[in-house]
């Protein structure tokens, strides 16, 4: 078995007595595409926050690419190569689409040489790569504020890919989308994988379906179960959380 | 799209001409006490600049620009004080003799140097503001506490300023008309002129490069840290480094426009760090327009301008007029007057004339038809004309609908004019 790309190793975290995740471990191999399903509060997002740097467990580790995440702040993160989309698609209103997408593939990101260098003629060409990717070039000079809300979660996953991170997490990207919208951005997830490790999280069930992946249900913080969608489907565990716990259990 | 751009270009182009002619005829015109007063409000200028820097494009509102305006200003003063010290007893500057101090504190000697002072009045400044800001913004101190910390500054620069009476002169200052520089009086108009002059060419001069700093890719990282600081963290890039830096510049800016200030003055005081002097100079970019650089030179001189011009006219009553032009800003032009020009303003007005051009054709239209349907029943109305007048009323009345909807068309947003179909992703 080839060593993990990212590890998750007994994360909890607390906020003030309250367990947001307990004993979670996880790991993505490369070039893996996982699902990661769960009912509202069961610490999706804060698992997210978590690997990002946003958030510092009380315990546990997290390991990408054989080094602790821990302590470091988020744009060293961010530049080690994790790219993360939001829930609700943040793209930076005021600028262009072109501009937003020439923000994720500069690089270094230093104040000097966005000062004092120019886009190469290869990032340029990028950008214009990402934008027919998801068929925003006749928006190249629109502010970004203006784009629909499925332009503007593609934009933002235009934005991930353009920052070429490793591993990619993608928070509900077909949150508001059409269906065509939802089965165009699952054929885009499908093909980022292989070339980086791509995790998603996402309520819509169709949808994961689509993805083929391997899925893990988290609940209550903790991993419930890794499976097929099928398999998943088929636990009861599963279904009794997505139906509810009965009163005896709740205590 | 491209037309209305190519307008606003040419808006902006006149726009400068103007300014610059304004500059270059203004010491021919003006008589000295008013070209010194342009030459000041335009030292003011540069200070808004910074603070539009920080505030309109990274969204960073600092209500103590006046600590490094100040600090400026002191260097400046400094220097002037020293060269002149020659002749007098002990060889240091007079007020020290008021307080019977023998020997020139240490930190006055290298302001001794021109080239040191000329450093200094931005370096200082710009170094302070850096580390100040540097450990705010490390802290992800933001909002509406760093303006409350900065405010909190300025009050502990200038309550040490107000004290030192052995080291800066305390609430008196420093004065600067009686001392030379090249052999004249800085106080004479011969120089005063030239003070003008350096002063009109530093502002533009600044002017160049700033906007050469938000035009970039660096400027969008700005725009990015107002818009979504968080965001910008996960994209791979530091927020502090970038705030650090041009809160440095903005203080570096403040430090030259407070130095241009003090020559031309006359003194550096204690009373540039009062509270409300740095709050004008936060009203001055809000009026003229945040996140744009030519509204924050204008917000600054034309308002300082009104200033003394009222204050002339009616005493006591500025305030009023600064307190209603800043609600106005914040309530009717959100974006400052040039941001109002720039964006939707104009368009949304000349979209609202076309509408009361429309209705008053439609009611003209209206009237004109009922005089030609009363002229027809009652026939000896007609010999009255009323059928004439009823069909000059259609006719002005269908002239004003084509101009209304003309108006209304030039405004409508661009996507129908270039025929463009909606792209789905």
């Amino acid at each position: 078995m080839r060593s993990a790309l990212l590890e998750l190793r007994q994360i909890t975290v607390s906020f003030d007595g309250f367990l947001a995740l307990r004993d979670l471990n996880l790991s993505l191999q490369p070039g893996e595409l996982r699902a990661v399903i769960g009912p509202n509060g069961a610490g999706k997002t804060t698992f997210l926050d978590v690997i990002t740097g946003k958030t510092a467990p009380t315990d546990g580790d997290v390991v990408f690419k054989g080094r602790s995440l821990l302590g470091r702040p988020e744009h060293r993160i961010a530049r080690l190569g994790i790219g993360r989309k939001f829930q609700s698609p943040r793209v930076f209103e005021k600028l262009s689409v072109q501009e937003n997408l020439a923000l994720a593939v500069s690089r270094p990101k230093q104040p000097w040489s966005l000062l004092f260098q120019r886009l190469t003629a290869g990032q340029r060409d990028q950008v214009h790569h990402l934008m027919s990717i998801v068929n925003l070039q006749n928006r190249a000079d629109w502010a970004a504020g203006s784009l629909s809300h499925g332009q503007k979660q593609w934009l933002e996953i235009a934005m991930l890919v353009g920052q070429d991170p490793d591993l990619l997490l993608v928070d509900e990207p077909v949150a508001g989308l059409t269906d065509e919208e939802t089965d165009l951005t699952a054929d885009l997830l499908k093909s980022l994988a292989g070339d980086h490790t791509v995790l998603v999280i996402e309520h819509d069930m169709e949808f994961i379906r689509r993805l083929e992946s391997p899925v893990t249900v988290l609940h209550q913080g903790h991993v419930l179960c890794e499976g097929t969608m099928d398999q998943v489907q088929a636990d009861p565990r599963v279904i009794e959380v997505y139906l509810g716990t009965s009163e005896e259990e709740n205590g | 799209m491209f037309q209305s751009l190519q307008q606003r270009r040419w808006l902006l182009v006149c726009l400068w001409v103007l300014i610059v002619a304004a500059i270059v005829a203004a010491p021919a015109i003006l008589p000295v006490f008013r070209l010194n007063l342009l030459g000041r409000f335009l030292s003011l200028a540069i200070v808004a600049l910074g603070i539009d820097l920080i505030w309109g494009f990274t969204g960073l509102l600092s209500l103590g620009q006046g600590i490094f305006f100040a600090l400026g200003g002191y260097a400046a003063a400094m220097y002037l004080q020293l060269s002149n010290a020659g002749d007098l007893p002990n060889g240091i500057p007079e007020f020290f003799g008021l307080y019977g101090v023998k020997e020139l504190p240490f930190f006055w000697h290298p302001f001794a140097s021109p080239w040191f002072t000329l450093v200094a009045i931005w370096l200082i400044p710009g170094v302070l503001a850096g580390v100040l800001g540097g450990l705010v913004f490390r802290n992800r101190i933001k909002g509406v506490y760093f303006s409350i910390l900065t405010q909190a500054a300025l009050l502990v620069f200038y309550n040490f300023f107000n004290g030192q009476q052995k080291l800066i002169n305390g609430t008196n200052g420093l004065q600067t008309p009686a001392t030379k520089l090249f052999g004249q009086y800085v106080g004479s108009d011969l120089m005063q002129r030239w003070f003008f002059w350096v002063t009109a060419v530093v502002v533009i001069l600044i002017w160049a490069l700033l906007r050469w700093v938000v035009r970039g890719r660096f400027g969008d990282v700005l725009i990015a840290i107002r818009d979504d600081e968080p965001r910008l963290r996960f994209a791979g890039y530091n927020p502090t480094l970038f705030k650090t830096l041009v809160f440095g510049l903005a203080g570096a800016l403040a430090g030259i426009g407070g130095a241009l200030y003090t020559v031309q003055s006359g003194s550096a005081s204690p009373q540039f760090m009062e509270v409300p002097m740095s709050i004008d100079m936060v009203i001055w970019v809000a009026v003229g327009g945040r996140g744009t650089l030519v509204g924050a030179i204008l917000g600054a001189v034309v308002i300082n301008f009104a200033k003394s011009l009222v204050s002339e006219a009616l005493p006591e009553s500025w305030l009023f007029i600064q307190g209603g032009l800043f609600i106005l800003v914040v309530t009717a032009l959100p974006e400052g007057v040039i941001g109002w020009f720039r964006g939707e303003g104009p368009g949304n007005w000349l979209n609202r004339l076309g509408y009361c051009l429309n209705i008053l054709g439609n009611w003209l239209i209206r009237w004109g038809n009922a005089l030609i349907r009363q002229s027809t029943a009652f026939p000896w109305l007609n010999s009255l004309g009323i059928n004439t007048l009823g069909n000059w009323l259609i006719g002005w009345g269908h002239a004003l609908n084509s101009v209304g909807i003309v108006r209304r068309i030039g405004t409508y947003p661009r996507l129908e004019l270039e025929g463009q179909v909606e792209v789905q992703p």
